[in-house]
């Protein structure tokens, strides 16, 4: 490569697809590659979020990278002064996001440390009292969230609100609700990342150690050490198991197995002990059907407390397999053994004195750890759950009312849009006129769905620009998984060879056929015994992992999420092969090496 | 018993200056419950009694005197005619009786391997011993006790009687033991390793492995498979796969071994599979925590035995190379609490390669 031509394109110089013209219109002006900062912005490395966000954004679904990215940043920037990290900064292009971490200047870096050592010492040394109190906001912001309720617009004020002397109508309720909702969400993401940083901090910081005392240590043995193994994260999947076997136990599990979900409740109704089963079900649901096949970030996500049949359909798996007599239960106490061996042998490798070190870091690791599992539930299965929901009850009321044809047709407006479509409904209900959405709106929008499906039609380009010498930023590592190395295979990538490299994420090594899922609505197309390729997996699909025998994924790093719940179950995982999904095709048989990240096409 | 000889299960703590280091180690290995191919020691009593008894001491003293060890071809002169002299006498009568004794024991006619256990093996730097003077696929207590014999010759080559000069050890004063062990009908076999011979590296198991006897792997004959274990996760991180020309079998028609020629798509199959590849980790991972320090273990799996029973351990001694090293400090102290969470994020040093 010459000194002229960069690593990566330019976003300046990456056009969007035919059909997709205009989509800069979708998304906020500070969102955009602005043409007038180009010399600034290809100075440059950006990195492509597929991790988290691999589908071109709706607009409404935009409010999810912006809350999340700036409250990642606000808290390194702000809070806790991370001596050499700010935030992230990002962009969306041709409708996927691309970030660009901001480093501190490293004059400034040693007059940080004083005020981080106050600010994020206070939390790792009051991390419990100060995380049950987290556990307070967020469940608060939840309550706050669930009261939320939007409400066509009555014929008249209410006489009692007349009568009263409230002086207000029902727009108002109906604005605010809306204003409470993204403000709530705003928060959901400020308490999300409140201990997620210190929490990868403290990681980094065994990480970093073990990798000093034995250089070859494959990360996924550090990220064993750990490893919880009771996290809130796996509750959803182990109260299916319980409930699965509640049923057999009960005399239910027949019942269960067959017609919709409501003939199958109905059904249990009528059984002897289907009181029982049916209450067991209920206290299940709340919170822990909370929890959605996707990971949170989009409109479209399904949860299941939403569709039961999808709850179901891994109800009845479970209870066909205990019923064929398998274990269906994790193997905790196991997995808690491997844990303590682990890091004994490593332990007792060392010399005295980095034994001490070691126990130092592996304690406190230990004591944060947990909240990097724990909080995917509370924040993207649950908080997250609640809102969406919300704001499909808010699009559906808007459909109902004639602003568009369809029922989701809300989130193809960004969400001061949707402030402007609230007055307008206001608005023209106040007047006695009409309301100017329905004759607006429709087309709008079908205009910008045909421009969302044509971005949907290319995959976006993994970095843009030239990377730095080395990636020494902190979070980019820990929370991306991107590295020098990993930069390479994304350039290096030999299409023709039959060889993928990815990272080790979880060890073992299997051959299988190969299953190409793009879409959590595919799930169910997974046979027994098949690998699992996929460009990103939420830790949600835990349910088919009792399935499959392997996982490749095309994006994600050790501690990504595909990667944790792989560990948890026992399969071989390669993570970030890059482009696996689009390499490997189903029914294709491979070979999957967890311990060396390699994957083997081998037809 | 006699005091000539020792059966491997009975050799206790106390013995190994009589047995030497081979056999003290097969002793214990196979008193811990480690899958051992059965034998004994011929201890150096019988050695001793051998130079003693039959005026052979004399004889060699009277031919060592005459030795210019720094001349090449004086001494090859005296290695051959002390050689001779070993072969011209027979073993005392009792030490030759406990040997056809214990090798009877056996069973009839077992094929049997005749080795050198001598005691000035531990030596650091004595990594001559132990290699040529060994006989395999020996049959017959004839046999045995002739290449008993051998071994003790064996003593006395002109390598072998440099060595000792330049290091000013005795010459007679140096006893070997010998030992006579089932034969093990090796399918594939080779060495272990505890830690990463490139670098010292305590997390790995690395593997040499071939096919037929471990022979050839030891002495470089042929270029063995090579694989790297993770020791604490026990997963095959690494294989190379090398092109396996020759494999040494027994020949039982000769009562001997016989090199052949490895032929079609076997010279570049991978020799292990990868759970053979992990049981032999694990065997040699338990011998350094029963040894308590880093093994170098020979094993062979016998296509006799039924699988999950068919790995046995040959041999097993400490590493010498890497042990003797003093461990590398650290540049700087190590960065505790906070300042080490500061140092983490300033400086994701370990992040950076996977």
């Amino acid at each position: 490569m010459d000194a002229q031509t960069p690593m990566f394109p330019s976003a300046y110089d990456l056009n969007a697809p035919a059909g997709a013209e205009g989509w800069e219109e979708l998304y906020p002006y500070y969102l955009t590659f602005q043409p007038g900062l180009r010399a600034k912005e290809d100075q440059k490395f950006w990195f492509c979020d597929s991790q988290h966000w691999p589908n071109p954004f709706k607009p409404f679904d935009a409010v999810t990278v912006e809350f999340a990215v700036k409250c990642l940043g606000q808290y390194n920037t702000r809070h806790y002064l991370v001596p050499p990290a700010n935030g992230v900064d990002y962009r969306i292009h041709n409708g996927y996001c691309y970030m660009s971490p901001i480093a501190v200047a490293p004059e400034l870096i040693e007059g940080r440390i004083p005020q981080f050592m106050d600010r994020a010492g206070h939390y790792f040394q009051n991390w419990p009292s100060l995380l049950e109190n987290w556990h307070k906001k967020v469940r608060a912001n939840i309550d706050a969230m669930e009261a939320l309720n939007f409400e066509k617009l009555p014929e008249t004020v209410p006489v009692e609100d007349v009568k009263g002397g409230v002086g207000l109508d029902n727009t108002t309720q109906l604005t605010e609700a809306y204003d409470r909702a993204i403000q709530l969400l705003y928060r959901t993401w400020q308490y999300h990342f409140e201990f997620l940083n210190l929490g990868y901090a403290a990681y980094l910081d065994l990480f970093g150690f073990m990798k000093e005392q034995f250089p070859s240590i494959p990360d996924q043995a550090i990220a064993k050490m750990v490893q919880g193994h009771d996290s809130d994260l796996f509750r959803p999947d182990d109260e299916l198991k319980k409930l699965a076997r509640l049923a057999i136990e009960l005399g239910v599990a027949g019942a269960l197995k067959a017609g919709s979900v409501d003939e199958a409740l109905a059904n249990v109704g009528t059984l002897p002990n289907g009181e029982k089963w049916l209450a067991a079900w209920e206290r299940a649901k709340d919170p822990w059907f909370n929890y959605t096949t996707g990971n949170g970030f989009y409109s479209t996500d399904k949860y299941w407390i939403e569709h039961l049949d999808i709850p179901m359909g891994y109800l009845r798996d479970y209870i066909v397999r205990a019923e064929a007599g398998e274990t269906i239960e994790r193997p905790t106490a196991k997995l808690h053994a491997e844990r303590d061996r682990i890091t004994g042998e490593y332990q007792e490798m060392m010399d005295p004195e980095a034994q001490e070190v070691f126990q130092g870091k592996l304690g406190l690791a230990r004591v944060v750890y947990p909240y990097v599992e724990d909080h995917n539930f509370y924040i993207e299965h649950w908080s997250m759950g609640v809102f969406w929901k919300k704001m499909r009850q808010l699009s559906k009321l808007l459909h109902q009312e004639g602003f568009w044809p369809t029922e989701d047709g809300m989130f193809y407006l960004t969400r001061n849009e949707v402030r402007d479509v609230l007055f307008d409904y206001g608005n023209a209900w106040a007047t006695g006129g009409e309301w100017i959405g329905p004759s607006y709106w429709p087309q709008e929008i079908e205009r910008r769905r045909g421009i969302i499906d044509a971005l949907s039609t290319q995959p976006p380009q993994p970095a843009l620009n030239n990377p730095p010498e080395v990636i020494t930023e902190p979070f980019t590592i820990m929370l991306w998984g991107i590295t020098s190395e990993s930069i390479k295979n994304w350039t290096g990538g030999d299409s023709d060879s039959s060889d993928l490299t990815g990272m080790a994420a979880s060890p073992g090594v299997v051959e299988g056929l190969a299953r190409v899922i793009r879409s959590p609505d595919q799930l169910d197309e997974i046979q027994e015994g098949e690998i699992l390729v996929a460009p990103v997996t939420a830790p949600s699909w835990a349910p088919v992992f009792g399935k499959i025998q392997a996982t490749v994924t095309d994006i994600g790093g050790m501690m990504s999420h595909a990667a944790i719940v792989c560990r948890e179950y026992g399969l071989p995982a390669v993570t970030g092969t890059g482009n696996g999904s689009s390499r490997i095709t189903t029914g294709q048989k491979i070979r999957v090496d967890g311990n060396t990240g390699q994957v083997t096409v081998l037809d | 018993m006699s005091a000539y000889t020792l059966p491997f299960d009975r050799i206790g703590s106390g013995d190994h200056a009589r047995v030497g280091g081979k056999c003290a180690s097969l002793g214990e290995m196979t008193q811990a419950g480690v899958a051992v191919p059965p034998g004994f020691a011929v201890t150096t009593e019988a050695y001793v009694a051998f130079l003693d008894e039959t005026g052979l001491r004399a004889e060699v003293e009277k031919q060592l005197e005459r030795t210019d060890f720094d001349d090449v071809a004086s001494l090859d002169r005296s290695a051959q005619a002390i050689q001779i002299r070993f072969r011209s006498h027979h073993l005392p009568e009792h030490v030759e009786q406990a040997i056809r004794a214990d090798y009877e024991q056996m069973g009839a006619d077992m094929p049997v391997a005749v080795r050198s256990s001598a005691t000035a093996e531990d030596l650091p730097d004595a990594s001559f011993a132990g290699q040529q003077d060994t006989y395999l696929w020996v049959v017959g207590s004839d046999d045995v006790v002739e290449h008993v014999r051998d071994c003790w010759a064996s003593l006395f080559t002109a390598r072998a009687m440099k060595y000792r000069h330049a290091n000013t050890l005795g010459q007679i004063d140096v006893l070997m033991s010998v030992a006579v062990q089932k034969m093990v009908n090796a399918r594939a076999a080779g060495v272990a390793m505890t830690l990463d011979p490139l670098n010292g590296d305590r997390t790995r198991i690395v593997i040499d492995a071939s096919y037929g006897l471990g022979e050839l792997v030891v002495s470089g004959i042929v270029t063995p498979d090579n694989y790297s274990v993770e020791k604490v996760l026990m997963e095959v991180v690494d294989r190379k796969i090398s092109d396996k020309t020759v494999e040494l079998i027994p020949d039982p028609a000769a009562a001997s071994t016989v090199e052949r020629e490895v032929t079609g798509d076997r010279r570049t199959a991978q020799c292990l599979s990868d759970a053979e590849i992990l049981a032999v980790a694990q065997l040699a991972k338990r011998l350094e925590k029963q040894n308590g320090c880093p093994q170098d273990v020979e094993w062979a799996l016998d296509a006799d035995l039924p699988e999950g029973e068919n790995l046995l351990a040959l041999q097993s001694r400490p590493e010498t190379v890497w042990s003797q090293k003093a461990k590398a400090k650290p540049k700087s102290a190590y960065a505790t609490g906070l300042a080490g969470i500061v140092g983490a994020l300033n400086n994701p040093i370990g992040a950076k390669s996977q």
